[in-house]
């Protein structure tokens, strides 16, 4: 349980390789060991830091910020009831007691059974479907109490197992670009002319300046 | 604590919120300008970067590429701020900038700090829209704040504190329950966070990361929940943790050597130099009740041009002003009788003295020796060169087998802001970073920008390898041929002539000898004849005293030091110095302090060398005098007195005045203000050169030796600050791995290291960054169980470079 396994590190050289800076590769690399270990574990932040040469301060840092990221481990399911603003106001506490009821734990808690975790989460950006909640990052849109309940009987059962994978689980099947086939990404700082504007105008053979 | 008005306008937190000299596009336009450019030209040329602007209703220049709050700053309207600060990038994290600014569009609301300004601009920043965006701002970054003012340190001087009362609603509608952390927690040795008083201005993560490099803190977690941080079991140890401190606009980062230890309004201050190193950052030292409790980094230009540390300053210098008032200072004179060193007064200690320097001058001026004189001012070093001189002392040296010859002062001289506006740095010198750490910064900061590439010789690798256009690492003995050979790349000479250089030359590794430096500066210089020379000699007031005249007329530290150890010095006279500690050549040391007939110690503070003196002559120490101090680029500024002398000491000036009058000399000066007129500037220098011996091809069958200083070590201040003494790592040797694996040891094992001189045990460490037949010991690091020895003990000073051979110890 520790740092990325021989051969995700391997596959960690190859995701770095394909951005123009290492650091870049952050994001994919976290992903990368929470598909590992079912969650980011403080060796891996340090092993991901030393991989693409920041401080695990900074690996940390970024990666607390995304509700994505788990950083202790959490059950087959992890439940995340946005708890913002809109949702707030759109009844976000409702689905969170109904949450809490049905499976007897509380916000930031796991089932004995190990299959769920419920969090109460920082905005998830789908304010205008107030309130919503995620399942392994799958949405739930303007979800009530009843549909909570539901849910949660549905993934015990297995119905959802189709649409739902286990946490962790990034995508079902993984993708590898070659370094031959990437579209050569240029450093930032390698960038010397001016940015290419997009003309709006066909006939001004000018670009808006 | 009543409502404080005037507090924005005069900010009591040094480097905070002073505007020096607005934001970054105009300092580095000024740096550029500043060159040459005195009181030339009475026609003034319109500045094609002027644009005119609209401040609540005033029209004002300003330049293109400003930010709004400066330029509001610039012209008496004050815009409340928390995030922006003038030496980093502006990131509009806090909003409390808020103004409303009409580009022509119509007023807007919109952060000053991240606007730069623009022709025809009209900003109000104090319309009923402007005051309400900043009141509502403040209603809500006291929404968690704890408002514990009353037990907070920075109460009375804190920006949040301040601006509350200034452009605050003063009143809060919020009735909820405040967010609860952990309160404080350590961050690092030196650093306390307390996570409820933050406002996530981002200054200290910026600075971690921006300005020092070190980005060991730095917001985790999101949204409420959003906090500074250090990684678990990660300690923020940088050099430069004190900075966060100072700028922290609230009282959420507190420093522990000053951590309830006074109230704002009951310190009194004055603007001084630190002298802990050359690079003569200013600061501005506080006492109360006639102790000194803490140093805050001052962003001030003086005549000789722009600020030298940015505000900034090192954790070492910062801090260790408790060294003023340790229990090792020495309050009253002591001479040696069979009792050991005991107290006399000053009329006795100084006849005594007199009669000893006055027998020693007549037996031969060169049976007297003077090392030291970096420690104190420029007027102390004037005073004892002049001494000197009317003694016909000629052997004296300000360096103490530490430096490199003092005809490095006589190459063209690059200031600071020559060498970050250089095409090229050359660095042929120690890790800036551990020795001269605000350097460190200003040169870092050159780099980073891309303006600056930088071409090292190094046996070790440095703070700056990383972002070094070449780190060339050499071993010990080649230096000479490898930057010959390095010149003589076409790459190289390609890029030295691509516009101007500086070269920035000390002393890499102290087991190695200081001329062949000299000889490498020379041969950059011949490569590019337009180059100038930043001396980066490290003692305090090194540069100051070389130029006041303690430069070696006869003999320099390591002759005089042989010379005693012979029995040729009847008197020798430590002025500040402590061979016996700080000397490379231990050895040598403790046969010259054996050796000489007699030893008078001037110093503040009871040293080893002090310890074995016959006479020893209590000194006041920085902060307990006046005077001036010149640094490395040849700038010299005053440093002040704050508090009254320890016990009866005396400024070493004093000293040698009294001396000199005993002795029968007048030295033309009778007073501080005589010698303060009196100190020269530029002087030349000259010695029997002694041409740097040939290179020393490594030996098969042993490593050759790198020692080199760490910030904190076993000097005499470091030592006598008790929250930096901890901070020294201890006796230690990094081997390359595989030279490591060779014998058979694994990290952390101790082994005995044999050298010329004799031999030491310590523990061993891995370090892939050395080149394999290197190992790095730091200097002057000692074992308090006395388990483990210093590697000073196997330094020979006259080899050109010292080999040693590693044994296993069983």
């Amino acid at each position: 349980m520790a740092r990325l396994t021989p051969d995700n590190t391997t596959l960690a050289h190859e995701i770095i390789a394909r951005y123009p800076k290492p650091k870049s590769a952050l994001i994919p690399l976290l992903h990368l060991a929470q598909e590992q270990d079912g969650y980011v574990t403080d060796e891996a932040m340090r092993h991901i830091a030393e991989l693409v040469g920041v401080t695990p301060a900074e690996v940390r840092g970024t990666g607390t910020f995304y509700e994505m990221f788990q950083f202790e481990p959490v059950g087959r399911y992890l439940i995340n009831i946005c708890g913002t603003m809109s949702c707030a106001l759109m009844g976000a506490d409702d689905l969170m007691h109904a949450a809490e009821e049905t499976l007897g734990v509380h916000a930031g808690g796991t089932t004995d059974d190990g299959m769920f975790t419920l969090h109460r989460a920082e905005c998830q950006a789908a304010c205008t479907e107030a309130p919503c909640l995620q399942v392994n990052y799958r949405y739930r849109f303007r979800a009530t109490p009843d549909d909570v309940r539901t849910l949660i009987d549905d993934l015990r059962a297995g119905r959802l197992d189709g649409e739902i994978p286990p946490h962790g689980t990034l995508a079902r099947t993984r993708q590898h670009i070659p370094a031959d086939r990437g579209v050569g990404a240029v450093d930032p700082d390698d960038v010397a002319g001016p940015p290419a504007w997009v003309t709006v105008d066909a006939d001004t053979s000018q670009g808006a300046s | 604590m009543s409502p404080n008005d005037d507090a924005v306008n005069e900010p009591t937190d040094a480097t905070d919120d002073a505007g020096s000299s607005g934001d970054k596009a105009v300092m580095v336009d000024d740096a550029v300008a500043d060159a040459d450019t005195v009181d030339s030209e009475p026609v003034v040329e319109p500045d094609p970067d002027a644009v005119t602007i609209t401040i609540n209703g005033r029209e004002v220049s300003a330049r293109r590429g400003e930010l709004v709050i400066s330029a509001a700053e610039r012209n008496d309207a004050y815009i409340p701020r928390f995030c922006y600060h003038p030496r980093m990038s502006s990131v509009g994290m806090c909003r409390q900038c808020l103004v409303e600014i009409d580009t022509g569009r119509g007023p807007m609301l919109q952060p000053s700090c991240m606007v730069p300004v623009s022709d025809g601009m009209v900003v109000d920043t104090e319309s009923d829209t402007s005051k309400r965006a900043q009141e509502g701002i403040l209603e809500l970054l006291l929404a968690n704040h704890p408002l514990d003012c009353p037990v907070c340190d920075k109460g009375g001087e804190c920006p949040l504190q301040d601006q509350a009362f200034s452009h605050g609603p003063g009143e809060s509608r919020y009735v909820e329950e405040k967010r609860h952390y952990e309160k404080p927690i350590p961050i690092s040795d030196l650093v306390f966070l307390d996570r409820e008083r933050c406002i996530l201005c981002d200054r200290c993560t910026r600075f971690a990361d921006e300005v020092a490099g070190d980005a060991l803190i730095h917001f985790m977690d999101r949204g409420n929940a959003t906090q500074v941080n250090t990684y678990p079991d990660e300690p923020f140890s940088s050099y430069f943790s004190g900075n966060t401190v100072q700028i922290c606009p609230v009282g959420a980062l507190t420093a522990s050597p000053y951590r309830f230890k006074a109230r704002p309004w009951d310190l009194e201050q004055v603007e001084s130099t630190c002298t802990t190193c050359s690079v003569g950052c200013r600061t501005s030292v506080h006492s109360s009740r006639d102790r000194v409790l803490r140093f805050q980094g001052l962003d001030v230009s003086d005549d000789h041009g722009e600020a030298v540390n940015h505000g900034w300053l090192c954790d070492r210098g910062r801090f260790n002003f408790e060294s003023i008032h340790a229990d090792t200072r020495l309050g009253e004179p002591l001479v040696r009788t069979d009792a050991g060193l005991t107290a006399t007064t000053w009329s006795s200690a100084m006849s005594i003295t007199a009669d000893l320097l006055g027998s020693a001058l007549a037996a031969g001026s060169d049976s007297v020796g003077i090392i030291g004189g970096a420690r104190g001012t420029n007027e102390d070093a004037l005073a004892w060169a002049r001494l000197a001189d009317a003694c016909g002392v000629g052997r004296r040296d300000a360096q103490v087998g530490d430096g490199i010859p003092a005809e490095i002062l006589d190459l063209p001289r690059a200031s600071v802001d020559d060498a970050c506006a250089a095409a090229t740095i050359v660095l042929i010198g120690p890790d800036l970073k551990q020795e001269l750490p605000v350097l460190h910064l200003r040169l870092r900061a050159a780099v980073e920008s891309g303006r600056t590439k930088v071409i090292e010789f190094t046996p070790t690798g440095s703070g700056l390898t990383a972002g070094a256009w070449r780190s060339q690492q050499y071993v010990p003995g080649a230096l000479v041929e490898t930057v010959r050979q390095s010149l003589s790349d076409s790459d190289v000479a390609a890029q030295l002539a691509a516009g101007p250089v500086v070269v920035v030359a000390g002393r890499p590794n102290l087991a190695e000898q200081g001329p062949a430096v000299l000889d490498a500066v020379e041969a950059v210089v011949a490569a590019a004849p337009q180059a100038t020379v930043l001396p980066v000699l490290r003692r305090g007031n090194v540069i100051g005293a070389l130029e006041a005249g303690l430069a070696p007329v006869s003999g320099d530290t390591d002759a005089i030091l042989r010379a005693a150890a012979d029995g040729q010095i009847k008197v020798l006279v430590l002025l500040g110095a402590d061979p016996l500690r700080d000397h490379p050549d231990a050895q040598l040391a403790r046969r010259a302090l054996a050796g000489a007939e007699r030893v008078i110690s001037i110093d503040g503070h009871m040293s080893s060398s002090s310890r074995a003196a016959d006479v020893v002559l209590p000194a006041a120490v920085m902060g307990e005098k006046s005077g001036t101090t010149t640094n490395i680029e040849g700038r010299t500024t005053p440093v002040e007195q704050k508090v009254t002398v320890h016990g009866t000491a005396r400024p070493d000036w004093m000293i040698a005045l009294e001396l000199a009058q005993r002795l029968g000399h007048d030295l033309g000066v009778s007073d501080l203000n005589d010698l303060t007129a009196a100190v020269p500037h530029a002087a030349r220098h000259r010695s029997d050169r002694v041409p740097a011996a040939s290179a020393m091809p490594p030996s098969n069958y042993e490593l050759r030796l790198i020692v080199s200083r760490t910030l904190y070590d076993a000097a005499v201040l470091t030592a006598a600050s008790p929250s930096l003494a901890e901070l020294a790592a201890g006796p230690g040797l990094s081997v390359h791995p595989a030279d490591l694996e060779a014998l058979g040891v694994s990290s952390g094992d101790d082994i005995r290291v044999v050298g010329p001189r004799g031999s030491v045990v310590m523990p061993a460490c891995a370090d892939d960054r050395l080149r394999r037949g290197t190992v790095w010991a730091a200097f002057n690091q000692v074992d308090p169980r006395g388990v483990h020895g210093d590697i000073r003990e196997v330094i020979d000073a006259s080899a050109v470079a010292n080999d040693v051979r590693l044994e296993v110890v069983s």
